[in-house]
């Protein structure tokens, strides 16, 4: 595998478990009595456990965010960003990422078995919201003896996580790192949100979220859901550059198959999503992200509730971002500022729309670069 | 640390400990040496990628912002000083920039060239060309300086406005000051720091 040998990767990774056995009550009432947390780690903790970085994930992320798991030819999500001398350098941090409760690669969620009942939790799986998350998050810190996290990072819906750690355990990280996201979510993306689940939910093959047992998959709803907020996550001109009007053929076929290459390239995205991504999963993670509005306990005003953040902050957004704009940024920016906490803000040119904060641009790697060369002298790290 | 000398009259305008933004912060010069001497709290705006990277690494508060699109990050007064070195001039609309600035801030301090200094004035009235020089380098086509004023302009525009201009330094291009440009600001200064409030 000539990926892992190379220079600035994290190498070959093995996940790790840790199993929970004090219960969780969530924000919505409801107690799971044990959960288990699917991890990664990359590079070293250091004597006084003062480097460790938390990366939170997307809608449909995970915890393998950077190396290679034995055999595979492509690396984690964030490759790009983590590893020996990248601008979350290994040598310097010690970066965990945990798979999310409720997802479904590993950490306990809809596909896990209901001790209760012993079938698959499926749609009985307690819905979760961001702060139950970072809940969960701050306990896997107490296991592995991480008092202050260095930094919390996440983009877009992990940026929402990054967020809120910086008001649910101010004096537990020293910077937040917030990408391509926003302080709630509009009208309209829950509107996308809601599309995707009615796809997923009125499937046939849903069976009202017990599909495992019935030994079927919403594959139809699942990658219809994917293929409408993949849309989302490109801008028009990424999409324009990519496939423009290119046909499959050059003959017409006056029928409804994919004759055009985007449509194709969704059909694609939408089949692949389709068979490695859990349905119940989809629909919990999309509800958390339409529950998440910290400002709410706060008069709905986000300067107050920022005010409880002790730590700094990089934000960051991409120009032709529309599912969270500059502008939905700028909110928190602006809060940040009304709230006087050290904040550094930039709005990254490009044409890549949300999928952006995945890509290594030139001018987003130098600025994000600079900021965790920032954290880890001031840190003397 | 040597500060630029015009910024080092800046500096001594700044109260310690107050709030302070700057606008077009640059590379983050003049919050540095605010931060490090005399503990203000400060936030820098800035457009240009390469010198937001510099005050990310100066440690500097900076907010990626178009001062054309005004203040808007910014609540009514919410700093102490508001600066803005060398950019009025470059900006779509200084007049309401500057009404911005003393809505955010309390003071403002702005400098800016002086389109009535006398080698300006000969340059048209000799070459029949726009000026150039090394304080306006810049072809008349491809200058970011749209709005060219003299120090007599500006303080008209501010008593339009009912601003007080509380100190007013006029310098050479070597930010020096001299008895004959006391004398005659507007016909000698090329570059002029004023501070002014509401």
């Amino acid at each position: 595998m000539p990926q892992s040998n190379s220079a600035n990767s994290v190498g070959v990774i093995t996940p790790q478990i840790a199993k929970f056995d004090e219960p969780l009550t969530l924000v919505s009432g409801k107690t799971l009595a044990s959960y288990e947390l699917t991890y990664e780690s990359y590079g070293e903790l250091n004597a006084d456990k003062s480097n460790a970085i938390l990366i939170c994930h997307a809608l449909s992320g995970h915890h393998h965010a950077a190396g290679f798991h034995d055999g595979d030819k492509r690396p984690g999500w964030w490759d790009a960003c983590i590893g020996p001398g990248k601008v979350i350098d290994t040598n310097k941090f010690f970066v965990l990422s945990v798979n999310n409760l409720g997802g479904c690669h590993g950490s306990t969620g809809p596909t896990t078995t209901n001790p209760e009942t012993g079938q698959p939790y499926g749609s009985d799986f307690p819905m979760v919201r961001v702060r139950d998350w970072v809940e969960s998050q701050a306990r896997l810190a107490d296991r592995l003896g991480i008092d202050k996290f260095a930094a919390v990072i996440g983009g877009s819906l992990g940026g929402m996580q990054a967020l809120r750690w910086s008001i649910q355990y101010p004096e537990r990280l020293h910077y937040s790192v917030v990408i391509a996201s926003a302080p709630k979510l509009s009208a309209q993306n829950i509107a996308f949100n809601e599309v995707a689940r009615n796809a997923i939910m009125k499937d046939p093959e849903f069976h009202d979220g017990h599909y495992i047992v019935k030994n079927a998959i919403p594959k139809t709803g699942l990658m219809t859901a994917r293929m409408l907020a993949h849309l989302t996550y490109l801008s028009d001109d990424a999409m324009g550059e990519k496939f423009g009007r290119d046909m499959k053929s050059d003959e017409v076929k006056y029928n409804y198959s994919p004759e055009f290459q985007v449509e194709s390239y969704l059909h694609y995205q939408g089949e692949k999503f389709s068979t490695s991504f859990d349905a119940n999963t989809y629909l919990l993670m999309t509800k958390a992200l339409d529950y998440f509005d910290p400002a709410q306990y706060y008069d709905h005003d986000l300067a107050k509730c920022l005010d409880e953040a002790t730590c700094k902050f990089l934000v960051v957004s991409f120009t032709t971002d529309w599912r969270f704009s500059p502008q939905r940024s700028e909110e928190i920016v602006d809060a940040l500022i009304e709230a006087d906490k050290d904040v550094t803000y930039a709005r990254i040119e490009s044409e890549k729309g949300h999928d952006a904060f995945l890509i290594p641009i030139p001018r987003y790697i130098n600025v994000f670069g600079a900021y965790m060369n920032r954290v880890a002298q001031e840190l003397k790290l | 640390m040597t500060l630029r000398s015009d910024l080092n009259i800046i500096q001594s305008w700044v109260s310690p400990e107050s709030q302070v933004l700057d606008l077009g912060c640059g590379q983050g010069e003049l919050l540095s040496f605010l931060k490090q001497h005399k503990q203000c709290k400060s936030y820098g705006l800035e457009i240009n990628p390469d010198s937001i990277v510099s005050c990310v690494e100066k440690g500097i508060n900076v907010i990626e912002h178009d001062l054309n699109d005004g203040l808007k990050h910014f609540k009514n007064g919410s700093v102490d000083t508001v600066i803005m070195t060398q950019a009025l001039q470059a900006v779509d609309r200084p007049d309401l920039l500057l009404e911005d600035m003393l809505r955010v801030g309390k003071e403002a301090i702005i400098t800016f060239p002086n389109f009535g200094y006398w080698r300006t004035r000969l340059f048209l009235m000799l070459k029949g060309k726009m000026p150039m020089s090394k304080t306006l380098p810049f072809n008349w086509y491809d200058t970011p300086n749209i709005h060219m004023c003299t120090f007599q302009d500006f303080e008209k525009l501010c008593s339009e406005k009912g601003l007080h201009i509380l100190d007013r330094t006029v310098v050479d291009k070597d930010h020096q000051e001299s008895l004959a440009i006391r004398m005659w600001p507007n016909l000698l200064g090329e570059i002029a720091i004023y501070r002014v409030s509401r």
